[in-house]
């Protein structure tokens, strides 16, 4: 009985943290949050209606971010980066941010291997997308779930 | 006007083959404040972020990156190249308050 109530004392005081956790974050972060439609009127801003097909992009992101303030995020295409084929930029895109993009990067033959790596910050728990434009003009993309412990409300 | 954005870590090696990709890794110090955080008063704290980042090698532009608010504390990215001469890769960070961080790196590029 003395048992059940002690864990029961853990509980509450951890729901009441992470109330309190909740609350700063309310504070911290404007209300305003990029939405899916964000995300999908961003593309349509920097790609227009050009189609964008899952495929030769890796997105590494962990699966669960503790801390969404630093989140380290590699991109990798599949090309061989030659002046005749190779990837121009690349493009991160987040849904729960208070704004869709996070950064684009250029590239070019001289890069010799379409990698990149960052540290990004992750809001909430959300999907996040990155696009690749190649050289013949065909866009790719891939996009991962993060999960996220503690939200970047330092954001 | 043109005070410093803030101190730069840049690794690369010092010497490489011709035609070998080499690794690149450059970090700044800078808050990314984004604009989107409150003091303790409720106010908001204005944003104060690098909004770009390049690489030169030898007098031409290899990287290019477009920083957002998404983008962590102490900016940092890792890219590759393909060492082609010996000479110098300039790096160049440019914040929205008119700070700029220049950092000169060297590499001894042998002929294969």
């Amino acid at each position: 009985m003395s048992r059940l109530k002690g864990a029961h004392g853990v509980i509450s005081r951890r729901a009441a943290l992470q109330a309190l956790a909740a609350g700063v974050c309310l504070l911290a972060v404007r209300p305003t949050r990029a939405a899916p439609e964000e995300v999908a009127a961003a593309l349509r801003e920097t790609f227009g209606e050009r189609p964008i097909t899952p495929g030769k992009v890796v997105l590494e992101l962990p699966k669960l971010a503790e801390n969404g303030a630093v989140v380290p995020v590699t991109v990798s295409v599949d090309s061989p980066m030659t002046e005749r084929d190779h990837v121009k930029s690349i493009h991160l895109f987040a849904e729960k941010n208070p704004l869709p993009r996070i950064l684009e990067v250029q590239l070019g033959p001289s890069s010799g291997k379409a990698r990149v790596a960052s540290r990004i910050r992750i809001a909430d728990s959300q999907q996040i997308t990155a696009v690749a434009v190649l050289s013949d003009g065909t866009l790719w993309s891939a996009a991962v779930q993060v999960e996220v412990t503690v939200t970047g409300c330092g954001l | 006007m043109s005070q410093q954005a803030g101190a730069a870590r840049v690794r690369l090696p010092e010497r490489a083959r011709r035609g070998e990709v080499i690794e690149i890794r450059a970090m700044i110090e800078h808050p990314m404040e984004s604009g989107f955080r409150l003091n303790n008063v409720g106010r908001p704290i204005p944003r104060h972020i690098v909004e770009s980042f390049t690489c030169e090698y030898d007098g031409r532009e290899i990287f290019r990156a477009t920083l957002h608010p998404a983008v962590s504390t102490n900016p940092y990215f890792l890219f590759y190249t393909v060492a082609t001469v010996s000479g110098e890769l300039r790096f160049t960070w440019k914040d929205d308050r008119g700070g700029v961080t220049t950092h000169i790196a060297r590499i001894e590029v042998d002929p294969d």
